[in-house]
Order: structure tokens, then sequence, then C-alpha cells
């Protein structure tokens, strides 16, 4: 670990340790210029990734696909309640 | 981050990663948040009317440094990330295995379904149905006709390519051909000097040939003036000698007398008896 020391706002998500995660939260770019910088390079980095490649598979958009079914799922949870079989769990 | 103090003067302890431009205006009593990457700097007065402007430029990488070129394009790289199943990515699996396994994903996905479907957190109606089914079908269909759906796109793709190489593969020729004939061209303007003298020869050679015809021209009109000369000259000779033959004849004639002309005669006669009698007697 021969690195300098990295201050703590732009140290990489997964490099965070737990306990300064919310100072870290805090510390992000939230204006709407940050917001979509951090989205456009999301999906810079998964088009890059799984989408811009020669042999690509059914996972670059099956994923999207997935991910889109799970957000419209929690999405409608609250009408699905109501279709439950059991009151109590 | 209105009210934060970051005026400070460049630590010779910054990272290497940041590069820090420090820049100082003369201004009068305005105050200014220059603002990059949230650093926030305002000026402060010093004394009197002299104010000073600090701001710290925080880059987080050195411009114009890297290698990066635009052209030519790096090539796209050939697979894309390993997914399994076609929903979850290979890194999900690679990052539990120190811990866990290779069963610890599986073992993770079957809590997690019996705990959604035990809460009902995951509740079974008739939309369960029909996902199963469309899931069933979508499914097959990909198993079966994957391959072939990959393959397709991949020869889509290998003719573009192909087409691309063959119009640089084109032009390289061409362009081969160009330059051979070029050279080919080199080769014959060396060839010029023996066309030059070809020429030149040629151009001796008629000179050569004129000169000579002048030369015999010359020669026979001279000659034929001299013949003409000599040719008078034997015309008149001979004018002269038939002349004097003439005039020698006709004064010897003139001058035979008569008396002479009989003598002669005399002895004509008598000359021819004599060549009689010897004829006779012979």
């Amino acid at each position: 670990m021969a690195q300098p020391p990295v201050p703590l706002k732009d140290m990489k998500l997964l490099d965070v340790k737990l306990g300064q995660l919310p100072t870290w939260l805090a510390m992000r770019d939230f204006t709407p210029g940050g917001i979509l910088g951090a989205l456009r390079r999301g999906h810079d980095r998964y088009y890059n990734k799984y989408i811009n490649v020669k042999k690509g598979g059914i996972g670059g958009i099956s994923m999207v696909l997935a991910g889109y079914v799970l957000v419209s799922y929690i999405w409608s949870y609250s009408h699905l309640k109501h279709d439950r079989h059991r009151k109590y769990h | 981050m209105v009210g934060r103090n970051l005026w400070r003067l460049p630590s010779p302890t910054h990272s290497s990663k940041e590069a820090c431009l420090v820049n100082a205006y003369l201004f009068n009593w305005e105050r200014v948040w220059v603002s990059s990457k949230g650093r926030v700097g305002f000026l402060k007065r010093l004394d009197g009317n002299f104010l000073i402007i600090c701001s710290v430029l925080h880059t987080t990488r050195p411009l114009h440094t890297t290698q990066q070129r635009l052209a030519p394009l790096p090539p796209l790289p050939e697979k894309g990330g390993e997914v399994r199943y076609g929903l979850i990515p290979e890194e999900f699996f690679q990052f539990l295995y120190p811990k866990t396994g290779v069963t610890g994903p599986y073992m993770l996905g079957t809590g997690l379904l019996l705990y959604f479907l035990s809460k009902e957190i995951y509740v079974i109606n008739h939309e369960t149905v029909a996902a199963a089914c469309i899931l069933s079908v979508i499914i097959y269909g990909i198993k079966k006709y994957g391959s072939n759906v990959a393959a397709f796109a991949d020869k889509l793709n290998e003719e573009k390519v192909a087409k691309a190489l063959a119009v640089k593969n084109e032009a390289i020729k061409d362009l081969e051909t160009a330059i051979e004939q070029e050279k080919k061209e080199q080769w014959r303007v060396e060839g010029r000097s023996y066309l030059f003298d070809a020429k030149r020869n040629n151009i001796a050679m008629l000179l050569e040939t004129n000169y000579r015809e002048r030369l015999l021209t010359v020669y026979n009109e001279v000659k034929k003036r001299l013949d003409y000369q000599v040719a008078m000259q034997n015309l008149k000779r001979q004018k002269e000698q038939d002349h004097m033959i003439q005039w020698v004849e006709k004064n010897v004639v003139q001058s035979i007398t008569p008396q002479q002309q009989k003598d002669s005669i005399a002895k004509c006669i008598l000359d021819l008896k004599a060549l009689s009698k010897s004829a006779q007697a012979a």
C-alpha cells in the first residue's frame, strides 16, 4: 500500500471503509450537474463493459430488463400487497 | 460551501494527483466565489486598497499528459463482461468465492427466494403464472436460436470488416501499381540519353548527306563548265584545220596550170601502159 493518502472524497465506493460511509456520502457532488455526470459515468461503464464489444451476449440487455422488472415490482408492491394469501407472516 | 474559508497557500504536502494553480489578482473590494471541484476561494482584504484573491484550483489529474490518442481507435474488446445465467455478473460469484466457496451465491439465492416467498414479499398470483409462461418461452427461444442469431450477427460484422479491408487492400494495390508505373517512367527517363543520341546521329547523317550532295553538284557543275571549254577548244581547232585544208586544196588546185595538167595526164597514160604490159607479162 504505497499509495499516497487519497482524500476521502475521491476514493472509490468499494475502497471506502464502512465507518467512513456517511462522510463519504456527504462529500459527493449532489448538484444536478454532478448527478448527471454520475449517471453518465455509470451508463458509460455499463455500456462499455457489456454492450460495446465485438461478441456481446444476452447478458447485456437482459440485465437491464431484469432491473426494469425489479424496479416496477417494487413500485407496484403497494398494490400487490392486497393479493397476499395470508395476512400474518 | 459559502462560509468555508479555504484560503491557504499551497503546501509541499499536496498529493501528486493535484496540481495547484494559485492565481493572484488585484481587485478592489470585490468578493468573488471561484468554485471548481467544490473548492471555494474568496478574497481577503489585506491592507488598505491592496486586495488579493487567492484561489486554489484543484485538478485531480494533470492535464495533457496522458498517452491517449483519439486515432487510431483502440479495437473493441472481444467479449463483454461475463454474465452467469444471463442475469448475474460473474464478479458477484468471484466476490463471494473467498468466503463461501462455489455454492455460496446459490445458497444465498435460495435463501433469499425462500425468504421472499415465506414473507410474501413476492406474492404468487396470476402474474406469476404469466411470468413463468413468458420466461419459459423466452428461454426456450434463446436456447434454441441463440447461437444462430449470434452467428448471423457475427457474419454481418465480418462482412462489414471484410468490405473495409477490401477497400483498404484495393487502395494499397492501386498505390503499388502506381508506384511501379512511376518507377517504370523513371527507368524510361534514363533511356532519354539514348534517344537523343540516336536523334543526333540522324541529324548528323542528314547533314553529311546534304553536304555530299552539294559537293557532287559542285563537281558536276565545274565539270560541265570545263567540258564546255574543252569542247570549244576542240571545235575551234577542228574548224581551223578544216578551213586550212580547204584553203590549201583550193590553192593547190588553182595552182595546177593547164600545161602541167597535160604533162601529168600523158605520164599517167604511159605508166598505165607499162603496168598493163607488166600485168600481161605476169
